[in-house]
């Protein structure tokens, strides 16, 4: 039996981190399917979740997988599923229930070029409007995106953090380079990983509302069997959990759910910035082509470019504030990203009357830092 | 005066009244669940109910112990992660004929093959209730829907046969006029470590009675008249033609090990 957190220097792909990642977090439940390049992800954790008194199953398909991290959260434990595009789409309609009735878990998205079967063993970020906006409804979610095996052993505890904390299903936005990739991975001592759990409720039983807020805008937790008797409804519901339908109730619900995540955006998006101070042209990235994109920097530098590097690390919510300024006082954006113009759009959206590009890839490859510097050439020589 | 309802202690009296129509079986078939629940004597709290959609998946919001009204035919899932993580709850699925067998018949065959251990519950009524009376994949053959107007082409499952031959331990059919039987089901199905499977057939008169010229009542006198009680019958012999005579009973009741037991002998290393 191997201990929860495995101290010291590893050689593993981002796959295997982002299981480690879990484990790490106190997770005790996994649900999954298999699908290239996600694979080694439950594989991983199907050897590791006994060690620690877990579980993992094999479900029948994604929509299973997905529904049963929800039941399994419901017991008080924490959960997580892994997959790729065409999984991904298949969890679309679970993932709303997730967001609606406040179950916090943690969706493994490690992404390859669609649509559809797309380029199944290659990597592309194109799922990144789907995560945000591929349930019905409105909704906000929480998406993080590692670049690095590192970054899918740190940013999936962060992730279970931020799922705990704000009981909203929360997104690992990898991609098939960065899942494949071995690196080394630094894996801190038990006591230097900080957890978060759930607040439980208190008081008495019979007053007990299961939508009630904090404070913070979110609701303690109950578990199954703790006696609160819970209901819990994808239908619209009021703070008991009872399904209520009316627009009043909708109205209600929808403040609350969205509030949580809109009202803590400090607490939530997390960016780094490279070569910044005197930029005038920035790039802005995430996952794997932020990566590429301080190769694009560095290369621009020598060439004369005042650029700097605006790394996501949260892409949603999305930077809006942190754009809008920029714009103040830079000449442009690039964005870059494997799709043919996602997240491009965001940037644009806030970049007000500044030019915005997108240097993107229709799938299957990285960004060559060559095709930044030609926009650069292009559209920003002085 | 007010008289209290028997199984007060179990309905979340505070969303009655119900959504079931006048001449619905599927508050006949919860209340057997109630009784079941009820003389079990295990404490409410080691129960959790999940449903899907359609009017008998509303019965996870009148029980009042834990419990789940998930999406269109993922009750199962749901119940699988629930009895994963806390296998010492008793679950129980509580669904329809649409939700269990045509969006979520994959998870009823896949759980039934783990003999996972929960107790599913199918409120038979032969029709899409909730959506106005759209063929199901139980509707008899020729039966009238409002998408079938002319009569249903297609072939409907013979459940219980469906259920063994994908794994489930314990199997039984019965209508909800035999609500003490059902009932006695639902206690056999909860001491039966494994994946247990009843189905109840239901009347809809509203959206199947109405166009197939079935009157609430006379659906009852079908299942009063027509039925045949045979415990252990040929699974083969189960096709819904209340012509030939419907054979309700507890067909199956044979243990083997359950999901959970496997996962932790072969995983937990537990002693068995």
């Amino acid at each position: 039996m191997k201990p929860a957190v495995l101290t010291g220097k590893h050689f593993i792909n981002g796959d295997v981190a982002c299981a480690e990642g879990a484990i790490a977090a106190g997770c005790k439940f996994f649900g999954g399917y298999p699908i290239t390049p996600a694979t080694e992800v439950a594989e991983h954790i199907s050897e590791r979740l006994p060690d620690v008194g877990g579980t993992f199953i094999q479900m029948e398909d994604e929509i299973a997988a997905m529904t049963s991290i929800l039941g399994a959260a419901w017991t008080g434990v924490k959960t997580m599923t892994s997959t790729s595009g065409p999984g991904f789409s298949l969890m679309m309609e679970t993932i709303g229930l997730a967001v609606v009735t406040e179950t916090p878990c943690v969706v493994v998205n490690v992404q390859r070029a669609g649509p559809s079967t797309g380029l199944p063993t290659q990597g592309a970020q194109g799922d990144m409007m789907q995560v945000k906006w591929g349930s019905h409804g409105d909704y906000e979610i929480i998406a993080l995106a590692p670049c690095s095996p590192q970054e899918m052993f740190d940013l999936t505890i962060t992730a279970f953090n931020l799922s705990e904390r704000y009981r909203t299903p929360v997104f690992i936005m990898s991609d098939e380079i960065v899942g494949h990739m071995s690196e080394k991975v630094v894996i801190p001592k038990a006591d230097q990983i900080k957890t978060i759990s759930r607040k439980k409720p208190k008081g008495p039983k019979h007053k007990f509302k299961l939508y009630q807020p904090g404070p913070d805008g979110v609701a303690p937790m109950p578990a199954i069997g703790d006696g609160y008797k819970v209901h819990v409804t994808g239908l619209t519901h009021d703070e008991k959990g009872y399904p209520v339908m009316s627009v009043e109730t909708q109205k209600e619900m929808m403040d609350r759910i969205l509030g949580k995540i809109r009202n803590n955006l400090d607490d939530i998006i997390m960016t780094e910035q490279y070569q910044m101070a005197d930029a005038d042209v920035v790039i802005v990235s995430y996952g794997i082509s932020s990566r590429t994109s301080y190769t694009a920097v560095d290369m621009a530098r020598e060439l004369g470019f005042k650029v700097g590097l605006l790394r996501l690390i949260t892409v949603w919510p999305f930077p809006d504030d942190l754009i809008r300024d920029l714009a103040k006082r830079v000449r442009g954006f690039i964005t870059v990203e494997i799709n043919l113009g996602q997240i491009c759009r965001e940037v644009a959206r806030c970049a007000g009357n500044l030019p915005t590009f997108l240097a993107g890839h229709a799938g299957g490859a990285i960004v060559p830092p060559e095709d930044v510097l030609a926009i650069l050439k292009e559209k920003f020589a002085s | 005066m007010t008289i209290q309802h028997p199984m007060e202690d179990l309905i979340r009296m505070d969303r009655i009244p119900h959504i079931w129509c006048s001449g619905c079986g599927t508050g006949s078939v919860f209340m057997a669940c109630l009784t079941a629940i009820k003389e079990s004597g295990i404490p409410y709290d080691e129960f959790a109910m999940v449903s899907g959609i359609g009017c008998s998946g509303r019965g996870a919001g009148y029980i009042n112990i834990d419990s789940f009204h998930t999406t269109h035919g993922r009750a199962i899932p749901f119940a699988t992660g629930i009895k994963m993580a806390k296998p010492d709850m008793n679950v129980i699925v509580f669904s329809g004929d649409g939700d269990l067998f045509a969006i979520g018949g994959n998870h009823f065959i896949h759980a039934a093959r783990r003999n996972m251990d929960i107790t599913v519950i199918c409120v038979n009524n032969l029709i899409y209730g909730m959506t106005g009376g759209q063929m199901a994949a139980t509707t008899p053959h020729g039966a009238k829907s409002s998408t079938s107007a002319a009569g249903n082409p297609e072939t409907p499952f013979n459940l219980p046969l469906l259920a063994y031959a994908a794994g489930a331990s314990f199997v039984a059919r019965w209508t909800m006029l035999h609500s003490r039987d059902v009932a006695d089901a639902i206690q056999l199905a909860l001491n039966n470590r494994g994946f247990s499977f009843i189905e109840v057939l239901s009347p809809c008169p509203i959206n199947y009675g109405r166009r197939n010229k079935e009157k609430a009542l006379a659906t009852l006198k079908n299942y009063h008249d027509n039925t045949i009680i045979k415990n252990n019958a040929d699974l083969f012999e189960l096709d819904i033609d209340f012509k030939r005579g419907v054979v309700l009973g507890n067909f199956i009741n044979k243990e083997r090990p359950c999901h959970d037991e496997q996962y932790g002998k072969i995983y937990h290393a537990e002693a068995g």
